[in-house]
């Protein structure tokens, strides 16, 4: 008995440490959303990548680089990603090589020491909207557009907190005064940002497959890109974390096994 | 036996030959073999290994990361996302390295959690615990300066504030810092000389690891009950029986790992590091890691700059003098029935210093920080010298083999005897 109560109250102190590890830990992103003061509840969107198995809806993910090039690329750039990146959410060897066809991108210099314009490769990187941040602020009343490439893992909420903008436009609350040239979004931190609604009406984009282009599904597409973007390992980062963890659950069980066999006789 | 070769009992032709000349496979066996090692040890001593390992993954996906990686600020933050997209497995090596710190300094954090619980840090292994201090301060070190590499907005904005604190030292603070720097700002030669740096430590501490473990073997290791083991009855040889149990914490610190690594990969960084490094653009809220959180409080806590730059140095530094503030000769706090619940509480009061680390700098979160500041002190300046001396200890047993047959509920065991095979407390 008292060696059950021994073994008993050590679990409980390594419990009570591993919780106060797990609630510190658990603390730190609160910590962080109570920073702003004016704390904004991002609504929780449901995507096909959430939970331990969720895995990127391709269709959606395709829609949404869409709605990138029909839309946010006029003012986003996507510098870490290439043409031959999009093969990873469906696309085809061959309608990658026609799709970055389509844009021009510089080259250069050639023999004659001078810089060209050619049609983009599949090995080239997103073309960016603008030569430099000088002339992207130029263009945008003197915001700068960032950069999309990690944009899910470069705001807290992730593709919630995307989804979240893209709607969360709305017409300012009586008493709020909105600075000349911004826009008033119920979820950017703050509420006023510079970019005005990008999504405002539906059918603004017509999906090929035949899917409703509403302002939400637009919103949720382009989340469900930006999230592939920014995390394109995350399917075989899952799927290699689920085979390892049944790997080590076995050796686990084995190397308990033999280690309780070799102490047998020696408490 | 040839004139000064090793007396060498290793059977096998070859490894004899090198054993006779070099006599590794021998220190093996003593140190790693037959090393008698307390009988009774929790899980909680699984933690010296598992630091080690932790030490060695971090220097291995280290070394392959910085082959991939531009220690320069136009190309740092791509270089990064392009191991992330590029480099065969290179997401996996990349939170593999930065989890790994994380999970670093949870292993050390209980490892000096049980030394402090268990009285590790007594008489004869104060020096021991003394080289454990300075790999800790080391790893803290590394651990700030890996987090500058990738150059995003918290790299930057950490740097430039924890490299500031050095301006609190009066007279020649500026200097130090405009030298630290290698400019007038966090810049380039910056971010140089930290990955350098960076690069070196992980080596350093390897060095002083392997002081701290040839200190352990000398003095032997503590165990649960503070008592020194007084024969072979009171030891087991460190293998099979601490190879073995070694390797079940191992398992289990490997799927914690993972799940960090696989299915939360980013949830113990910023949101704020994935933007790049803007000098002229502030985050709202500029935080370390979790990992500094609680002594980010205790910096905090002092309305003074030097005085909360000194605070938070005396919150390290103190741990060498805690070998002689604690006077007790009783080193396991089970025996200690004060001061067991005085360091829990301690415990506690860690944790809120690190929760309250992560909050704004106001009320009422800083009078919380200097009240858990004041017993983080006052427990090591004034609670353990008084409980030394007015402290009533439990009466300790005869020995390890005693307390241990006791508990098994029976009298001695027979020779042989097949036991009943126990749950380690």
């Amino acid at each position: 008995m008292r060696r059950i109560a021994t073994t008993l109250k050590a679990a409980a102190v390594a419990a009570v440490l591993a919780t106060g590890v797990g609630a510190a830990l658990a603390w730190a992103p609160s910590a962080r959303a109570a920073e702003g003061h004016d704390v904004i509840q991002i609504p929780d969107t449901r995507f096909s990548f959430d939970g331990i198995f969720g895995t990127f809806d391709r269709a959606s993910a395709q829609r949404g680089f869409q709605v990138y090039k029909e839309v946010c690329s006029a003012c986003h750039a996507m510098h870490q990603l290439s043409y031959r990146h999009l093969t990873q959410i469906g696309l085809s060897p061959a309608q990658v090589q026609a799709l970055s066809s389509q844009f021009q991108v510089q080259d250069g210099p050639n023999d004659n020491g001078e810089m060209f314009e050619r049609p983009a490769r599949p090995a080239d990187r997103f073309r960016r909207p603008f030569a430099n941040d000088a002339a992207a602020r130029a263009a945008n009343n003197g915001a700068l557009p960032p950069d999309l490439s990690v944009m899910t893992k470069a705001r807290e909420g992730g593709a919630d907190y995307i989804h979240a903008l893209l709607v969360g436009y709305e017409e300012p609350p009586p008493g709020v005064t909105i600075a000349n040239g911004m826009h008033y979004n119920k979820y950017f931190p703050g509420h006023q940002i510079a970019m005005a609604a990008p999504l405002n009406t539906e059918g603004q984009v017509t999906f090929a497959d035949g899917t409703k282009a509403t302002v939400d599904q637009m919103a949720a597409d382009i989340s469900t890109f930006l999230t592939w973007a920014a995390e394109p390992e995350l399917e075989q980062r899952r799927a290699m974390g689920v085979r390892m963890l049944i790997f080590l659950a076995i050796l686990g069980g084995l190397a308990y096994a033999v280690k309780r066999k070799v102490w047998a006789d020696a408490h | 036996m040839a004139e000064g070769l090793h007396d060498s009992d290793v059977k096998n032709p070859v490894l004899r030959w090198v054993d006779r000349r070099l006599p590794v496979v021998s220190m093996v066996q003593r140190e790693y073999g037959t090393f008698p090692t307390p009988r009774n040890f929790n899980y909680f001593w699984n933690f010296g290994a598992l630091a080690m390992i932790n030490l060695v993954i971090m220097i291995a996906t280290g070394v392959i990361l910085s082959m991939q990686y531009s220690a320069n600020t136009l190309l740092a933050f791509d270089s990064v996302e392009r191991i992330m997209r590029d480099v065969n497995y290179g997401w996996l090596l990349r939170y593999a390295h930065a989890n790994g710190a994380s999970m670093f300094f949870i292993v050390v954090y209980v490892h000096i959690w049980r030394s402090l619980f268990y009285g590790s840090y007594k008489t004869p292994r104060e020096l021991l615990f003394m080289i454990g201090v300075v790999i800790f301060i080391l790893m803290m070190a590394t651990a700030f300066m890996g987090y500058v590499l990738p150059w995003g907005q918290m790299s930057f904005w950490g740097a430039t504030v924890i490299t500031n604190l050095f301006s609190a030292i009066p007279l020649v603070g500026e200097h130090i810092v405009t030298w630290l720097w290698g400019g007038f700002s966090v810049d380039n030669p910056t971010l140089n000389r930290f990955f350098s740096l960076h690069f070196l430590l992980p080596f350093v501490i390897t060095g002083v690891v392997f002081l701290h473990i040839a200190a352990l073997h000398i003095t032997g290791s503590n165990n649960p009950l503070g008592i020194e083991p007084k024969g072979p009855k009171d030891t087991l040889p460190f293998h099979p029986y601490y190879t073995m149990k070694d390797s079940v914490g191992i398992v289990v610190y490997f799927m914690v790992f993972a799940v960090l690594v696989f299915f939360m990969p980013n949830a113990l960084g910023h949101p704020d590091n994935y933007i790049p490094a803007n000098p002229l653009v502030t985050p709202a809220h500029i935080v370390p890691e979790w990992y500094f959180l609680p002594f980010y409080a205790v910096l905090r806590a002092v309305p003074n700059k030097l005085g909360g730059v000194a605070l938070m140095g005396g919150a390290l530094v103190i741990l060498f003098v805690l070998p002689w503030l604690d006077g007790s000769p009783v080193r396991s706090m089970r025996f200690r029935p004060i001061a067991k619940w005085a360091f829990l509480l301690w415990t506690v009061n860690f944790f809120v210093l690190m929760w309250v680390g992560g909050k704004p700098a106001e009320q009422p979160y800083i009078l919380i920080a200097q009240i858990c500041t004041a017993y983080y002190f006052a427990y090591f300046l004034v609670i353990l010298p008084l409980l030394a001396k007015f402290e009533r200890p439990l009466p300790l047993p005869a020995s390890i083999a005693e307390a241990v047959l006791k508990r098994r509920g029976g009298g001695p065991l027979p020779a042989g005897a097949a036991a009943k095979p126990m749950e380690k407390a």
